[in-house]
């Protein structure tokens, strides 16, 4: 890593990044980034608006290759395997890092077809009673279930905002991915769904690795074990979530965390 | 005096009014701006200046426009109570046609008379017409004085002119709304009237459910019974409109859609959507003879060839197809639009979740631009059925209740065209049957229209 910021090693990543450079046409939106993300641990993004943190994020399922100008550089792995590789396929890709919006954005279909989305387009479900146990689990493990179990067929949209959040946190585990990325998933909500939802957060952990990228300093302390800070699309400093908000190394870091800037 | 004359005057006043007012709120509010009270003046000059000119036009306007069509009766009854009209004939055509003489000779539009007794007719009408004339020019311009003068007493620094002209600009914007409301509702109103003349000669269930049409031999004698069955009209207007050229129109009209909004990149876009738009600028009788002497001959060497029985030269296959190829943009540019309204989030969601483009566009994309894509189709069929030249000149006029798209059909539209068209007498029930197949077009279009224009609605609600 350049300027060398991380204070801990990480043995057998589940995603490791390294130098990576995002341009938006002809501007650097990330300036070589490294950084290893493992599975037992909640990976907390943290930095002022605008310094790269959501972009970042978005190369690790490739979700950048929907914005035309956008570039990557650098090298991604998930496994060891490279997900900017030709042979990668980023369906495939996507289908093991899943992705949860700063928005909830559920279709405007039922609850039960929200979540039997992904499993259908990927074949996971060979009959009704399969994709009927898979919808509960996702949801029993979103913490819908009891709230939603007596309308499935109701639409996903007529739920609260932190109810469509947990169903998109639901829709995503349906695919039974490796990695949940999650982009600010708590701004859209109220305090008691956002308690919620990092509840969830908890409960998750262990079975997906997650990367949460939040504006929340005091979320990142409630919910991740490890917190990489960003400024101006740099990493600047990586470790212990503990050690970044009580022992910054960095400067930087110490103003943002003391609130200086951000 | 001559109408033209009157409203150059008028004009003339008007301008006056202007000048002269403006020029008194600009003095009056230069002393009263001395006085150093912030509330003192209210409007600029120029408003003054405007409220006194409205106030000098539009009353003498809207007097003159009552007068246009007042006075020709005035002068007509001055006229008959004229000694000299004491012998004309007590029959009413008769006599009009001696009044429309005289008035066409005194107003110099007829040199001499063929009706003696309307000789002795024009000079009380030339008489008439110029006292009635000078009596509407001079309440015109008394009725300017007073306006004017009204409007000039009431220039005080602290008059609200500027409010006034502002209401009286929205007054004349709503008066302009209204007008298009208003000619609607006339046309429903003729509509409706030469309807009912039509259904009082023939039943409007022989109408609405006959399987016949052959309004020539109800004209030639044969009676109205089992002439007017306009079914065989009905269904080859959906035939062509509602069918064959959405077959065409819906799945090409979406299909470009999702490419021009999914996958074009913005240079193709910016170049392929207003090229496509064009079509729909591209004026109907163009399409109509592109259909009847290229797209139809065609149609009907190929139909021999594989041996279709009953292949005409015009054809609801070809009108069909040329009228879903006019249809495309519309189709297109609704999708498009209803597409685009889908939030980004939606179909990032989607692909987040490993779905692919197209399946993202099936599953998500499509589904909840279904509303706007509704509407869109149910807008074109509207715009399809009341089409008229395509089918004009490609369809044919053999009122045929078949389903072979190679055979001749006819069309309400096309139907009303030759109903209409040449020396017509318009107490027939030949003739009145425009009016009826109108009335039934005009309902179902409109029909089409608001619940297109609900589904759109309530679409667009679902995310805003």
């Amino acid at each position: 890593m350049t300027e060398a910021q991380s204070n801990l090693t990480i043995e057998n990543p589940k995603m490791s990044a390294r130098d990576v450079k995002v341009f938006y046409g002809e501007k650097q939106a990330i300036k070589g980034v490294s950084i290893d993300v493992d599975m037992d641990n909640v990976t907390a993004f943290i930095g002022p608006s605008g310094c790269g943190k959501s972009t970042f994020l978005r190369t690790l399922n490739r979700m950048n290759d929907t914005v035309a100008s956008a570039r990557v550089e650098g090298e991604i792995t998930l496994d060891g395997e490279d997900i900017y590789a030709p042979s990668m396929d980023v369906v495939q890709l996507r289908a093991r890092v899943g992705m949860v919006f700063q928005k909830p954005n559920p279709f405007p279909k039922s609850i039960y077809e929200n979540i039997a989305y992904g499993p259908r387009i990927h074949g996971l479900a060979a009959s009704k009673t399969d994709m009927d146990v898979i919808v509960e689990k996702s949801l029993r493990r979103a913490g819908l279930w009891d709230e939603v179990k007596d309308r499935l067929h109701d639409s996903g949209t007529a739920l609260s905002g932190g109810q469509q959040q947990r169903l998109c946190i639901g829709r995503a585990i349906a695919v039974e991915p490796e990695v949940i990325l999650m982009d600010e998933p708590c701004s859209a909500l109220d305090p008691i769904a956002t308690a919620k939802i990092e509840e969830l957060i908890h409960e998750l952990r262990g079975r997906y690795a997650i990367v949460i990228v939040t504006h929340n300093m005091q979320q990142a302390a409630r919910v991740s074990q490890r917190t990489a800070f960003f400024h101006l699309g740099e990493l600047v400093e990586y470790g212990v979530t503990s050690d970044i908000f009580t022992n910054p190394r960095q400067e930087r870091t110490k103003d943002y965390i003391t609130g200086r800037y951000g | 005096m001559t109408g033209p004359a009157i409203l150059l005057l008028l004009a003339g006043l008007g301008a006056i009014a202007w000048v002269s007012a403006r020029a008194r709120a600009l003095r009056l509010q230069t002393a009263a701006r001395e006085t150093g009270r912030r509330d003192a003046v209210h409007s600029l000059p120029g408003y003054h200046g405007w409220y006194v000119a409205l106030w000098t036009l539009i009353p003498a306007g809207i007097f003159l426009a009552v007068w246009a069509n007042v006075s020709p009766g005035l002068v007509t009854q001055a006229v008959l109570a004229d000694p000299a009209a004491q012998s004309l004939p007590a029959d009413a055509f008769s006599r009009s046609a001696i009044l429309g003489e005289a008035r066409a000779i005194a107003t110099g539009l007829q040199t001499g008379a063929f009706n003696p007794a309307s000789q002795a007719l024009v000079e009380p009408y030339a008489q008439a017409t110029s006292t009635y004339g000078v009596a509407g020019a001079a309440l015109a311009l008394i009725l300017a004085f007073a306006g004017g003068a009204y409007a000039f007493t009431r220039i005080r620094p602290d008059f609200r002119a500027r409010t006034r002209v502002e209401r009286l600009v929205m007054t004349t914007l709503l008066v302009a709304s209204l007008l298009a409301i208003v000619t609607t509702l006339g046309i429903v109103a003729s509509l409706l009237w030469e309807s009912f003349r039509f259904f009082s000669m023939v039943n409007p269930l022989d109408f609405l459910f006959g399987l016949k049409w052959s309004p020539q031999s109800a004209a030639m004698g044969y009676g109205n019974d089992d002439a007017f069955g306009a079914v065989p009209l009905f269904w080859g207007t959906i035939f062509i409109g509602a069918i064959i050229a959405m077959i065409v129109a819906i799945p090409l009209g979406l299909m470009s859609a999702i490419y021009l909004t999914q996958y074009a990149t913005p240079t193709v876009r910016k170049w392929m959507k207003p090229t496509l738009e064009m079509l729909a600028g591209v004026p109907t009788v163009v399409y109509g003879y592109f259909a009847a002497l290229t797209i139809a001959p065609a149609l009907r060497d190929f139909a021999v060839m594989i041996g279709i029985h009953g292949a005409s030269s015009e054809s609801a296959l070809a009108a069909g197809l040329v009228m879903g190829v006019m249809i495309i943009p519309f189709v297109s540019s609704m999708a498009d639009d209803s597409i685009a309204a889908v939030p980004q989030s939606m179909r990032d969601g989607s692909l987040a979740m490993g779905a692919t483009t197209s399946e993202t566009i099936t599953r998500v994309l499509i589904p909840a631009a279904l509303p706007g894509v509704v509407g869109g189709v149910l807008l074109a069929v509207s715009r399809a059925i009341g089409e008229t030249m395509i089918v004009v000149m490609a369809a044919g006029l053999a009122a045929n209740l078949t389903l072979n798209p190679f055979a001749s059909v006819t069309t309400v539209t096309t139907q009303i065209v030759q109903l209409l068209t040449g020396d017509q007498e318009f107490d027939s029930a030949k003739t009145l049957a425009a009016f009826a197949l109108g009335l039934v077009l005009f309902v179902v279009t409109l029909l089409l229209n608001i619940v297109a224009l609900r589904v759109v609605k309530k679409y667009r609600e679902a995310y805003e």
